[in-house]
């Protein structure tokens, strides 16, 4: 059994010996579920044969990782050379590719996709070498086998909790976390340190640790690459608050959808109470801590910490109001500290560093990294990890390559169905909780979708509401009765039907909601509908009094018409479902404007450009 | 205490108080809907879910429930700014444009509070109009009627069956607009274990949940010459049915009630008090015989159809010890189809029994299989006493101001022992009252047992009857009754005899009286009133009742005989606990 943080430093350092004395060369495959559904597989499979065939074992060893963050180019591996001290990073790689990567070795493969790699880890690296991206969550996704505790403790892992466990007073592991101005990533912002020091301050029998694993944005997705990726480093830091407030008893609370997060969970939770990580008497001392794992059944509402709560009970997942706050009176009314997944990623590494270099990622006022889920009309979506304080422009032109296909920016949404759309004006200012929240978005979870010019941001935040309206619990007034409203109104401004009348109500109902609304899901419902509004007002008017969508997404306000290129093949006419284009063989065709449906088959289907979307 | 200010005004408060109760301590009133506290049963329903109690705090980024809000030292409230008086506004308007607005012809028009509420924060039009909600109504039930389109999620129903009565069917089901409250699975609540003691309806401040109205079928009976229509009133009605005709809670309108039925064109109007004299006979009969052999015990009573089905439902292990005494209801209708009807020579299937009662339970109680003879009903129609006060307005009857008149005899006589079945304790006590007699074998004086009187939810006593220590329990509210139950069958505490009424404070408080709308004052007002109707009765014991004594010397026998149990007892079935 370890006993103190030296021996576990000196444990990691033989381990990491006997690792370097195996094969030179380590393939990182990336295996999370995003890497699997892209056929990861396959590619893994030859690799291995590869392998075999040349009798390479000594040589190469396959690692299966967590996600790597690159959505863009999965299947994607890293080769790593421990000898020449290279590391090559492949993407989009097939299996056929697989003979060429292990014959390269160290060195390029040729005719395989080599990726730049656009991050640092500041834990272990003090040169950034100008890279974007700097990864203190994801430190260990894609770089350990999460199945293996060997793979965690070579690379640092456990040492956070030894040396708070045998170095430091409870308050003084509160005190770290508070020092290195940590605060909550699931979307509040709200400092970490203080609210374990809520918890910490009550005398009671019973407290709790939870673990908000109900990752429940639409297209955010860092938790579960944590959970995959890395599931030793959340459960280190439950542990570390733990000790901190005075709980002996984790929970994570993880949406069912996730099985493979579970699957890893509960492999580690086996390990670490194997080795003496978690269970009774940690490291010989006097501290005793357990995890459980507990499924949520798909609400997003649930995300919200007293909703969650309830749902751990055993009753309907629905927020109550606070206070009291959870940190007083939480699970079954005792003290409970409730963080999400990043939030706690970034525990660990905090104790084993130290708050002096905690606060030195990022800005001084917000202090560390946010990991974002890039997503939309971005070359390069995936998963990027930045330094508080990056701007925007960073994120979109800097690590996701610009816009797809060179065409223009629009807008980002950030926060999901509750933050809001920023415009090109925004892309220099540097993201942190008080600039987004300042522009009536906010960082959320980290959801962030790149938007161009064949967005309509009505409809934009019509589809966000779609999403908070399926999702409300539908326990107070505003958001039951108001979001369906606010939805209504906007439907009815998308067909074409909106008067300056109804965009007056959707901004004061919004505000209503925003102001009476019980919960953090119905406070910030709105928020894609004001954003929207007062960013892009012209885009609004222009549906209201034009009946225009300059995008092309409103049904009701766009025309397909057919130019002088028609040929008169008639492929668009065989293929109308309601049989409203007419026309002679190799003459002109037109649209009946009135049966027309616009569904946009003709459009697709054209062959000589000859269908104008008007 | 605490010092804050709201509206520029200091105040000083209990630091556990919230800022709606801060400000109506200074007489600042602040709209509320969703908000329910009944004091005296300590039941709290501070959900904040409604929102239209919002007000301003400083320094507070939004606006906050009043209701559910604790006062801190030093705390700035504002209720009467613009921003929290829009914002009430928009909130009403949002509940209005998803509620159908038929309020003429809804069953709580002029006890609604939604409606109240619209009236007091004069919203002229509604601008937010939209989709609205669209649920089959559930009527397959005799006693409530679930229309979950009116509902607004106050949620209050569910405090009153699941924290109140532990009852448990009833729960927020689906999500955002959907939301609603319903039994798991959406099933009618006939297919549920709910007892229909429609503390729900009480609860409810709209038209959700109500009475299931029989008052057609009354007047289509009393219309029918073929037919002789008799009305039996419960204890408890008699105390609470002048209030729907703006006389003070309290006022004893027994005459004024009889005269009201017979205006109705009832052919007569006797008193379920008798009935209750008749249970006392059978069920002191029963409790002296177990305690004399010392088994079974305690015996409970089983005069509260709310509660025989709660065990039915949840304690199907004890089904053995409840008294096999049929309730007074039952027991009226019973002696009416057989003795009363062969008296006057009429069929039992021209015969129409009528009650009158607190109760909505009640309505399913007479529907039960058992309480029927060859497809005859013992009791036909069961209306409540709200029921009543609308068909004596229909009639034109203006009750406030009748003359008082009797019951009709023979079974409109009653003693002050079955006037007290309305209050809580008052079974208890009654059947006290004659098991002192009885086992004395004398007349005593003492016939007071002011011990098992109140409104506390659980209560015990010992005394003495007889020479004998008798353990009594009281529990109002079903909630109580399991607490009872579960410590009985821990083992943690041992009765001779327990009274058990599912409604709080008892049939006072059924499901069928006037509303009370939270102020709980009204109810006991209601109990002080049936014990002085108790005190000013000439008998007070129910054996010495003489029509009692008559019946049974010239149709049961002796209490407990063949004839009083083939008539006056009945058994329980084990249900399904879901």
């Amino acid at each position: 059994m370890i006993e103190n943080a030296k021996h576990l430093r000196e444990h990691a350092l033989e381990l990491g010996m006997r690792q370097a004395k195996g094969p030179r060369t380590r393939i990182l495959v990336s295996m999370g579920t995003c890497g699997i559904a892209a056929d990861t597989e396959p590619v893994l499979a030859a690799l291995r044969e590869e392998i075999s065939r040349r009798d390479l074992q000594d040589v190469f060893e396959v690692v299966e990782t967590g996600c790597m963050g690159l959505c863009h180019s999965e299947p994607s591996i890293e080769v790593v050379d421990g000898v020449e001290g290279t590391m090559t990073l492949y993407g989009n790689v097939v299996p056929g590719q697989a003979a060429a990567i292990i014959e390269a070795g160290p060195y390029e493969a040729a005719g395989v996709e080599v990726l730049e790699r656009t991050w640092y880890c500041p834990e272990n690296e003090e040169n950034t070498n100008g890279a974007l991206q700097a990864r203190v969550v994801l430190r260990n996704s894609g770089r350990i086998d999460p199945e293996n505790l060997d793979s965690y403790l070579i690379a640092g892992g456990y040492q956070g909790l030894a040396r708070a466990l045998t170095e430091m007073s409870p308050e003084e592991v509160g005190g770290e976390v508070r020092e290195s101005g940590l605060r909550g990533r699931g979307g509040g912002g709200f400092p970490t340190g203080m609210k374990w020091g809520f918890a910490a301050a009550r005398k009671a029998r019973d407290k709790f640790v939870v673990c908000n694993a109900d990752e429940g944005d639409p297209g955010a997705f860092m938790d579960r690459a944590v959970l995959e990726g890395d599931p030793h480093c959340v459960l280190e830091a439950m542990a570390i608050a733990g000790y901190a407030v005075g709980a002996s008893q984790g929970i994570i609370y993880i949406r069912a959808e996730y099985p493979l997060a579970i699957k890893r969970l509960r492999k580690a939770i086996e390990q670490a109470r194997e080795n003496g990580f978690l269970g009774s008497g940690i490291m010989g001392g006097k501290f005793s801590f357990d995890i459980d794992i507990k499924y949520g059944a798909g609400a997003f509402v649930c995300g919200e910490e007293t909703a969650l709560i309830h749902s751990i009970e055993g009753h309907r997942g629905e927020p109550t109001f606070k206070p009291p706050f959870p940190a007083v009176s939480g699970l079954w009314k005792a003290p409970t500290v409730v963080n999400n997944v990043e939030t706690f990623a970034n525990v660990p590494a905090i104790i084993r560093r130290g708050a002096d270099w905690f606060k030195q990622i990022g800005l001084p006022e917000c202090t560390g990294t946010k990991v974002f889920a890039l997503a939309g009309k971005v070359s390069k979506v995936g998963l990027v990890e930045v330094p508080m304080g990056a701007t925007l422009h960073d994120i979109v032109y800097g690590v996701g390559g610009g816009i797809r296909d060179g065409r223009e920016f629009k807008a980002v949404q950030t926060g999901g169905p509750s933050g809001g759309c920023l415009k090109a004006d925004h892309l220099q200012t540097p993201i942190t909780y008080e600039t987004l929240r300042a522009l009536d978005s906010m960082m959320g979870s980290g959801g962030m979708i790149v938007m161009d010019s064949d967005d309509c941001m009505v409809n934009v935040a019509k589809f966000f509401l779609d999403f908070t309206l399926d999702e409300s619990c539908g326990k107070c007034t505003p958001c039951r009765i108001g979001n369906k409203r606010l939805h209504e109104m906007l439907t009815e401004v998308c067909a074409g039907r909106g008067t300056q009348e109804t965009l007056a109500k959707l901004k004061n109902l919004s505000h209503t909601i925003k102001d009476t609304a019980l919960c953090g899901l119905g406070q910030t419902s709105p928020n894609p509908v004001l954003s929207t509004m007062l960013q892009f007002e012209d885009e609004y008017r222009e549906h209201i009094e034009d009946k225009k969508c300059r995008a092309g997404v409103c049904r009701h306000l766009i025309s397909y018409v057919i130019n002088d290129d028609c040929v008169g093949c008639t492929l668009c006419a065989r293929n109308c479902p309601v049989d409203c284009i007419s026309g002679q063989r190799r003459e002109k065709h037109e649209i009946d404007q009135d049966k027309c449906i616009k569904c946009g088959v003709c459009h697709s289907l054209c062959k000589f450009h000859a269908i104008d979307k008007r | 205490m605490i010092k804050m200010t709201i509206n520029d005004r200091q105040v000083q408060v209990d630091a556990s108080a919230t800022v709606l109760q801060a400000a109506r301590k200074i007489g600042i009133d602040i709209p509320t809907l969703c908000h329910l506290e009944l004091d005296c049963f300590e039941v709290e329903h501070r959900m904040g879910s409604c929102r239209v109690c919002v007000v301003e705090i400083e320094g507070r980024p939004n606006l906050a429930p009043a209701c559910c809000t604790p006062v801190l030292e030093g705390m700035v409230v504002r209720t009467n700014t613009m921003r929290a008086i829009n914002a009430r506004r928009t909130i009403l308007d949002l509940l209005l444009s998803d509620h159908p607005k038929d309020c003429l012809t809804c069953e709580k028009n002029g006890n609604c509070n939604l409606q109240e509420l619209a009236g007091e924060l004069g919203l002229h039009r509604i601008l937010y109009s939209g989709e609205m909600s669209n649920y089959p109504v559930d009527l397959a039930n005799e006693s409530i009627v679930r229309d979950l389109n009116k509902c607004i999620m106050c949620r209050r129903c569910e405090t009153a069956c699941n924290t109140m009565q532990t009852v448990g069917i009833l729960s927020g089901v689906r999500r955002g607009f959907e939301a609603v409250v319903a039994p798991s699975e959406e099933r009618p609540l006939s297919d549920t274990k709910c007892v229909f003691c429609g503390q729900c309806v009480a609860a409810c401040p709209v038209g959700a949940l109500s009475a299931m109205n029989r008052t057609y079928d009354v007047w289509r009976a009393l219309n029918d010459p073929d037919k002789t229509v008799v009305v039996q009133t419960a204890p408890a009605v008699r105390v609470a049915v002048g209030e729907e005709f703006g006389l003070e809670p309290g006022t004893i309108a027994t005459g004024k009630l009889v005269a009201a039925l017979r205006h109705l064109g009832f052919d007569k109007v006797f008193d379920t008090d008798f009935a209750a004299d008749l249970t006392i006979m059978e069920e002191t009969t029963e409790l002296i015989g177990r305690l004399k052999k010392s088994e079974n015990l305690p015996i409970l009573t089983s005069c509260c159809p709310g509660w025989v089905k709660f065990f039915e439902h949840q304690f199907p292990g004890l089904i053995h010890i409840p008294s096999t005494a049929k309730s007074p209801q039952q027991m009226f209708g019973a002696v009416a189809k057989s003795y009363y009807a062969e008296k006057i020579g009429v069929q039992p299937e021209n015969l129409v029994v009528v009650s009158v009662m607190p109760c909505l339970a009640k309505k399913y109680e007479a529907s039960r299989e058992e309480f029927s003879r060859n497809g005859v009903r013992d009791v036909d129609i069961v209306i409540s006493t709200r029921e009543l006060a609308s068909m004596c307005k229909e009639a034109g009857v203006v009750f406030e101001h009748l003359e008082d008149e009797d019951f009709d005899r023979p079974l409109g006589e009653s003693s002050g022992a079955g006037v007290i079945f309305g209050a809580s304790g008052g079974v208890l006590e009654a059947a006290l009252r004659t098991t002192a007699d009885w086992l004395a074998g004398e007349d005593l004086s003492n016939l007071d047992f002011v011990e098992v009187r109140g409104m506390k939810g659980i209560r015990d006593a010992t005394v003495t009857v007889a020479g004998m220590e008798l353990k009594v329990a009281i529990s109002s509210g079903l909630g109580n009754a399991r607490r009872l139950l579960e410590s009985i069958q821990k083992g943690e505490a041992e009765y001779h005899a327990i009274e058990i009424m599912a409604c709080p404070g008892g049939c006072l408080n059924g499901g069928g009286q006037p509303y009370i709308h939270g102020d709980t004052k009204i109810l006991e007002k209601r109990r002080q009133a049936i014990y002085r109707e108790d005190a000013n009765k000439p008998v007070r014991k129910s054996h010495l009742n003489p029509d009692i004594q008559k019946l049974y010397q010239e149709f049961l026998g002796e209490p407990g005989s063949p004839r009083a149990h083939e008539l006056l007892h009945t058994k329980y079935n084990p249900r399904n606990n879901f």
